[in-house]
């Protein structure tokens, strides 16, 4: 019985954690920073290392960031012939380092991305792949015992995911970025990948931007209206706070199915994922739909007709009443506590 | 231009999910059903894509026996051919979803020529497990894209487009292919009065589907907990203003 443990042992200690590292405007993305630390976890105490891959090449910043957070090895993965982004192309490059490496885990961030490349990766694998992870430990060699969100993080499964390497993303909502209590110096080392004709089927051929504005999911405060607002024309007092308070609008999605507001603003399981210092939300009843999209929300005040609406059950503070009278009274207040 | 739409009945779960007493599902006895969300938009986008360049949409759905209440409402709207592979009810995890999808595509390709565009919503909003149509597309040695939010189909290829970092990164992907929408791709309409009557006709095409025990494995379900108790009313009316503008000064909101 003891020499089947220590194999048991030695096969574990052989691979390490792969984590598929992405980047912001700001570096490395917080969502992926996430992501590495639910990955560190997954190294154990039987001292996996923590493994990073990265499109192209580190900067001395980005490579200090991945020591923080406890990475050993960082690879910057070159695909040839490609500079855009290709999900199938990507997945090749991952597989390739799983494969080479015999890592026993490939983890992404849960981001459209993320959850594309992993896919595609279980797909060519025939392994199973646990989206939006919040917790992950090994409960034997080969499965590991996760948590993860359902319905938007309205609900939490517990789950067993059979299957070496284990593919998961991580929740961005859901997960805190911490950094390694025991960081040791990273060594950077370059991976180069050949994509097939089959990978560059899908690539980005172009980049189209958008113009600026207060972006919805980075807003600082974020006024939101929902079916209570009445109609199209209700959104003008909305609007005007909005833009007294640098706010983003955001609407629920009884708003944009009826077709009051683009879909751009809706925020929700199914719509942008805000959180800002304060979401003032008025006259959203608090579905689940909605309340997926807000939890991130530092304060939360809502108006509302009803007191026993479900948002005040989720909210800090609440106006009761009507919020057409509401809103242009506290537009005003601010205007003058602004000028006294 | 031939389409199969893949959907899933899911339930409409309202301010609060109660769960039943094992803990293994959603309580869904007082609830209404839905298809899911980034589906009801893959179904408009698909009769779109056929009042314009001609063709026929096919849905299909992978669910128990009221399922076939999602496949009418998709006829109501015009598609014309409805397929049910009919299951005890039970959740399939994600690989053996895909498995009887593309059996049954195989199926109906033998049959009836092949599809050369197949939309699925990027993600169901029960499960959430964001891999079905690339699993799909992989085993029908297909290229896919997910996260579409606009789409513009050609003779030979689709143009899709799909939201990153503030802007747009934009695909063209020969046909045949499949894509996964989200919401806001389109806004989906009512169905007309004709409609309702004529999918009421339309014969659903129903193959028995077996559940297995996936790779995947629900332990149990739990509801989080909120960060947020019981919000504190600060007034009925227009008299919790004052208060309001002083928590935003507190907040450093009017700064």
């Amino acid at each position: 019985v003891s020499v089947v443990r220590s194999q048991t042992l030695s096969e574990i200690a052989r691979g390490g954690v792969l984590c598929f590292v992405e980047r912001d405007d700001d570096g490395l993305a917080d969502a992926s920073l996430r992501a590495l630390t639910l990955a560190r976890g997954l190294c154990g105490a039987v001292g996996r290392t923590l493994v990073a891959a990265v499109m192209g090449e580190l900067d001395a910043p980005e490579t200090d960031t991945l020591t923080l957070f406890g990475v050993g090895d960082a690879y910057q993965v070159i695909i040839e012939d490609l500079d855009a982004y290709s999900p199938s192309a990507w997945a090749t490059a991952l597989l390739d380092l799983v494969e080479m490496l015999g890592s026993d885990a490939l983890v992404a961030a849960g981001t459209d991305r993320g959850h594309e490349i992993l896919a595609h990766v279980g797909a060519r694998t025939g392994l199973p792949m646990a989206a939006n992870c919040l917790t992950a430990s090994w409960s034997d060699s080969r499965s590991v015992q996760l948590s993860r969100q359902r319905w938007g993080g309205s609900l939490i499964e517990d789950a067993i995911l059979e299957g070496v390497p284990a593919l998961l993303t991580v929740a961005p909502d859901g997960v805190l970025a911490e950094a390694s209590p025991s960081p040791a110096p990273t060594i950077v080392r370059t991976h180069r990948s050949t994509p097939s004709d089959l990978d560059r089927r899908v690539v980005v051929s172009r980049w189209i931007s958008r113009d600026g504005g207060v972006s919805l999911a980075d807003a600082r405060v974020v006024v939101g209206g929902g079916r209570g607002v009445g109609s199209e024309e209700g959104f003008g007092a909305l609007d005007e706070l909005a833009a007294l308070l640098g706010a983003a609008v955001g609407v629920s999605r009884a708003v944009t199915s009826a077709g009051w507001r683009p879909h751009a603003q809706q925020v929700g399981q199914t719509g942008t994922k805000i959180s800002p210092e304060l979401y003032l939300a008025c006259g959203i009843s608090g579905a689940t739909q909605h309340l997926a999209g807000c939890r991130s929300a530092k304060h939360v005040v809502t108006i509302n007709t009803d007191a026993d609406a479900p948002f005040l059950a989720r909210a800090d503070y609440a106006l009761v009443g009507d919020l057409s009278v509401i809103i242009p009274a506290l537009s005003e207040a601010i205007k003058s506590r602004r000028r006294s | 231009m031939n389409v199969l739409v893949c959907v899933k009945r899911v339930a409409m779960v309202g301010s609060r999910i109660v769960l039943t007493a094992d803990a293994r599902e959603v309580d869904v006895r007082q609830l209404g059903f839905t298809m899911s969300p980034h589906e009801e938009c893959a179904v408009e986008e698909a009769i779109r894509i056929v009042e314009q360049h001609g063709g026929l949409v096919t849905v299909m759905t992978l669910g128990p026996t009221e399922a076939s209440e999602q496949l009418r409402d998709a006829a109501s709207l015009g598609a014309t051919r409805l397929v049910h592979l009919v299951s005890d009810g039970r959740e399939w995890d994600p690989l053996a979803t895909a498995e009887a999808i593309v059996s049954v595509v195989w199926s109906l390709e033998a049959d009836g020529g092949s599809f050369d565009l197949i939309l699925f919503g990027n993600e169901a909003a029960d499960t959430g497990d964001y891999q079905v149509g690339v699993r799909v597309a992989q085993a029908l040695g297909r290229p896919s894209v997910s996260g579409v939010k606009h789409l513009e189909v050609g003779e030979h290829a689709v143009e899709a487009r799909r939201e990153y970092r503030g802007g747009e990164e934009l695909y063209e992907i020969v046909v045949p292919c499949v894509v996964a929408v989200k919401e806001g791709i389109n806004l989906p309409r009512y169905p007309s009065l004709p409609g309702r009557m004529r999918a009421k006709k339309v014969v659903i095409e129903e193959i028995p589907v077996e559940w297995r025990e996936g790779s995947l494995r629900t332990v149990k379900l739990r509801v989080p907990e909120e960060p947020r108790d019981r919000a504190e009313i600060l007034g009925v009316g227009v008299d919790g203003v004052p208060a309001l503008v002083t928590l935003f000064e507190q907040w450093g909101i009017l700064a």
